[in-house]
């Protein structure tokens, strides 16, 4: 080659890892896999349909307001539509969810300025609006009872209060079946297992820190074994069913430690998981509502640039000192 | 990939900066005609943090005047076309028995020698061999991390000249009144840490330290940190902890210096990358141009698109070759539209990685937007002058942000306000 040709002249670092945001986006839809899985399994072929209708929805929307024809783009949109599937019960109405993750999309981020922009988790924006809109669909005394492994059941059929509604209802259930998932609940908060295999996962490939999870899942078995009545056998055990119960593993896992409105900082992300734990049980043991793991991500939410700025690292061989 | 020496050119272009500190002025002699021999000192500055610099062929002068550097702005240079002979300069002795040597005398052999930090960062070596009297300093560390991925001069320094070294060490022990030196070697590097090893079996106050392999394990405050378990306050230097560190080929360089009494004229340096079609390490005169030796190592491939000079992580991408290698050229290194990121960057999704991956503890994200934000204040208070330009962070960062381009903006900025005031 000749040696008179220009070359590129720009900034170090000249080599950059292959890692994008697409492929980040990618990896979280495939920590959702064991999740929408066991939905489908659970809830059969309506939480299926669910499903398939956030994400569309979402997709086209946020194609539509960006104007790209790229529809799966960075990937973030077919993310928030799942996540927002995952948060609603397993058979709602359809205009319910395409009206819920078009709000996610366009009031939960692109009113913000889009990816990265965003202040709080659009997919539980997304929940948030339904919730208020048409609170009957989202009550608590008319979600499904899940008929494992009967895909084309009409689930609807049975229904049953969710535990954390009602403290006879919780005791129906076995810890193990908590565990598995067989409860009424959200489309997939009620699977721990899927949660934790897909949570690992994430936290192997280094897009979840352990700190939001740990604080906020470590918060709420402290709150519940202290504050929770103890109508488990013991106050340890109620203190399980707390974490199990409800949206507890699932926010946890994939909305606080959503990236864009979370923490950056180390002891930031650990005040943050505890925040969540705090509000979320403040809710559920004294407030009137009987879950509360949507307010209480949206309201630290609304915290994370305060934490941030309240707990910049000390530099190496340096001292602690606020921005 | 064995060192090879490099044939010396025909030509040599002598930049009359090659160091951190004042720049050199030519000697009273040196003038376009004027013959040289090969060791001859033909530049130096009366400045403390300097270093003098000798022609490393010997020959004619035909130029002096500015010409292409590796910091991207031209420097004076004096170019000396070879008269092929080689001849050294009969003037150069060697300074006798090391032994008998006193700190004092092997400072100066070290200055005299024109030797400077050879990691890349160029800062004389001397200066660094003459702290302050309250600066007691007890440990010599060796940087055998091998600075930046890609390189491997320093690996193969390690493992041709061990000898050397754990002479030049010693020498450096001698000139700070030091009690002990640690050669610290990124574990990867298996063979090099029983080399050396094996060469200072004989010494009781040197130790061979095994470094977990990772980047950036050679900069000066992880290394201290891992090899003496001292950490360098922010904003402070290795000798406010009792340090001193050189990387293992100005060791080297002391010890042909106190030996043989040799000025540092040539160097190891790694030319590799995807661009380039035979890679090798090569010992190469001070002044040779980067075009000559990437000829030798069978030119530059079709698809080549950037050249650096230094490693992926820190070096400066260059135009063109036509420049020379200086004192402080670790590497040259070529690569292809595979490995050139070109797509532009996405807003950051506050991912965190850069927080995580930052080796000083910094929150690169948050200072590279108040530096986009001109909120230079706001970036000072975020430790943006304890960023070192690692390049960390822009690697990892999914977003593809110059995350260090931002930085740099904001170190620029807050320098020049501090000016100002």
């Amino acid at each position: 080659m000749k040696m008179d040709k220009k070359m590129i002249v720009s900034s170090s670092p000249h080599v950059r890892n292959i890692e994008s945001v697409q492929s980040v986006m990618t990896d979280v839809l495939i920590a959702l896999f064991p999740v929408a899985l066991m939905a489908v399994l659970l809830f059969g072929y309506q939480a299926l349909l669910t499903m398939v209708i956030a994400v569309a929805t979402a997709m086209l929307v946020e194609a539509l307001w960006l104007r790209k024809l790229d529809i799966y783009n960075d990937g973030s949109a077919a993310v928030t539509g799942l996540l927002f599937a995952m948060v609603l019960p397993p058979s709602p109405p359809w205009w319910l969810v395409v009206v819920g993750s078009a709000s996610a999309i366009i009031i939960g981020k692109q009113v913000f300025g889009g990816i990265g922009y965003n202040i709080f988790n659009p997919a539980l924006v997304g929940r948030a609006v339904v919730l208020i809109s048409w609170g009957g669909y989202m009550a608590g005394n008319i979600w499904s009872v899940p008929q494992p492994f009967a895909f084309g059941a009409d689930i609807s059929a049975v229904t049953g209060a969710t535990a954390l509604a009602d403290t006879g209802e919780a005791l129906q259930y076995s810890l193990s079946q908590y565990f598995i998932g067989t409860i009424p609940g959200s489309l997939g908060e009620t699977s721990a297992l899927a949660l934790l295999i897909g949570g690992l996962w994430l936290l192997y490939k280094g897009h979840i820190d352990w700190r939001i999870p740990c604080g906020y899942l470590g918060t709420v078995f402290l709150m519940g074994a202290l504050f929770g009545g103890g109508f488990y056998e013991n106050h340890l055990l109620t203190g399980l069913f707390h974490v199990l119960a409800g949206g507890v593993m699932l926010g946890a896992l994939y909305m606080a430690t959503d990236m864009v409105t979370s923490p950056v900082t180390p002891r930031g992300k650990l005040i943050f998981g505890i925040g969540c734990g705090l509000i979320t049980m403040l809710i559920r043991i004294w407030g009137v509502l009987p879950e509360g793991v949507t307010y209480a991500i949206l309201l630290m939410n609304a915290f994370t640039p305060i934490i941030d700025n309240f707990t910049v690292p000390k530099q190496f061989g340096g001292v602690n000192r606020s921005a | 990939m064995a060192v090879k020496v490099m044939k010396p050119p025909e030509k040599v272009v002598i930049p009359l900066h090659q160091h951190i500190g004042a720049p050199c002025e030519p000697l009273e002699s040196i003038e376009v005609g004027a013959e040289v021999k090969k060791g001859q000192k033909i530049a130096d500055s009366s400045g403390f943090v300097s270093a003098p610099i000798h022609a490393s062929v010997s020959g004619k002068i035909t130029a002096i005047g500015p010409y292409n550097h590796p910091l991207g702005r031209p420097v004076e240079s004096i170019t000396i076309e070879s008269d092929g002979q080689d001849q050294w300069d009969e003037n150069l002795k060697p300074p006798g028995n090391p032994d008998k040597l006193t700190p004092e005398e092997i400072q100066k052999i070290v200055r005299e020698a024109g030797i400077v930090g050879l990691g890349g960062a160029t800062f004389p070596a001397h200066v660094k061999l003459s702290p302050p009297k309250e600066k007691k300093i007890d440990v010599v560390v060796i940087n055998g991390a091998e600075c930046e991925p890609y390189l491997t001069a320093d690996h193969r320094v390690m493992l041709e000249k061990p000898g050397e070294i754990v002479f030049g060490l010693k020498m450096m022990i001698k000139a700070l009144g030091a009690e002990k030196g640690v050669i610290g070697i990124e574990d990867n590097k298996t063979d090099a840490i029983k080399v050396m090893e094996q060469a200072v079996s004989e010494e009781d106050n040197i130790t061979v330290t095994s470094l977990h392999t990772k980047y950036p394990q050679g900069a000066e405050k992880m290394l201290i940190e891992v090899t003496t378990g001292r950490i360098v306050p922010a904003g402070g230097l290795p000798l406010d902890v009792g340090v001193v560190n050189h990387n293992v080929g100005t060791a080297v360089a002391i010890t042909d210096a106190v030996r043989e009494g040799k000025p540092l004229i040539e160097r190891v340096l790694t030319v590799t990358g995807s661009g380039i079609n035979r890679p090798a390490n090569l010992l190469v005169r001070a002044g040779t141009l980067v075009s000559e030796v990437i000829e030798l190592c069978g030119g530059l491939k079709e698809n080549t698109l950037k050249l650096i000079i230094g490693g992926p992580m820190m070096g400066i991408a260059q135009p063109s070759p036509d420049l020379p290698v200086i004192k402080g050229t670790s590497g040259i290194l070529a690569l292809t539209d595979e490995d050139v990121y070109l797509a532009e960057s996405s807003p950051c999704i506050r991912c965190a990685k850069c927080v995580d991956a930052c080796p000083m503890h910094l929150m690169p994200t948050t200072i590279a937007q108040a530096a986009e934000h001109e909120l230079y204040k706001r970036a000072e208070k975020l430790y943006a002058m304890d960023c070192f330009e690692c390049g960390c962070c822009a690697y990892i960062c999914p977003s593809k942000i110059p995350l260090v381009q931002w930085i740099r903006i904001a170190k620029a900025e807050i320098t020049k306000a501090k000016k100002k005031q």
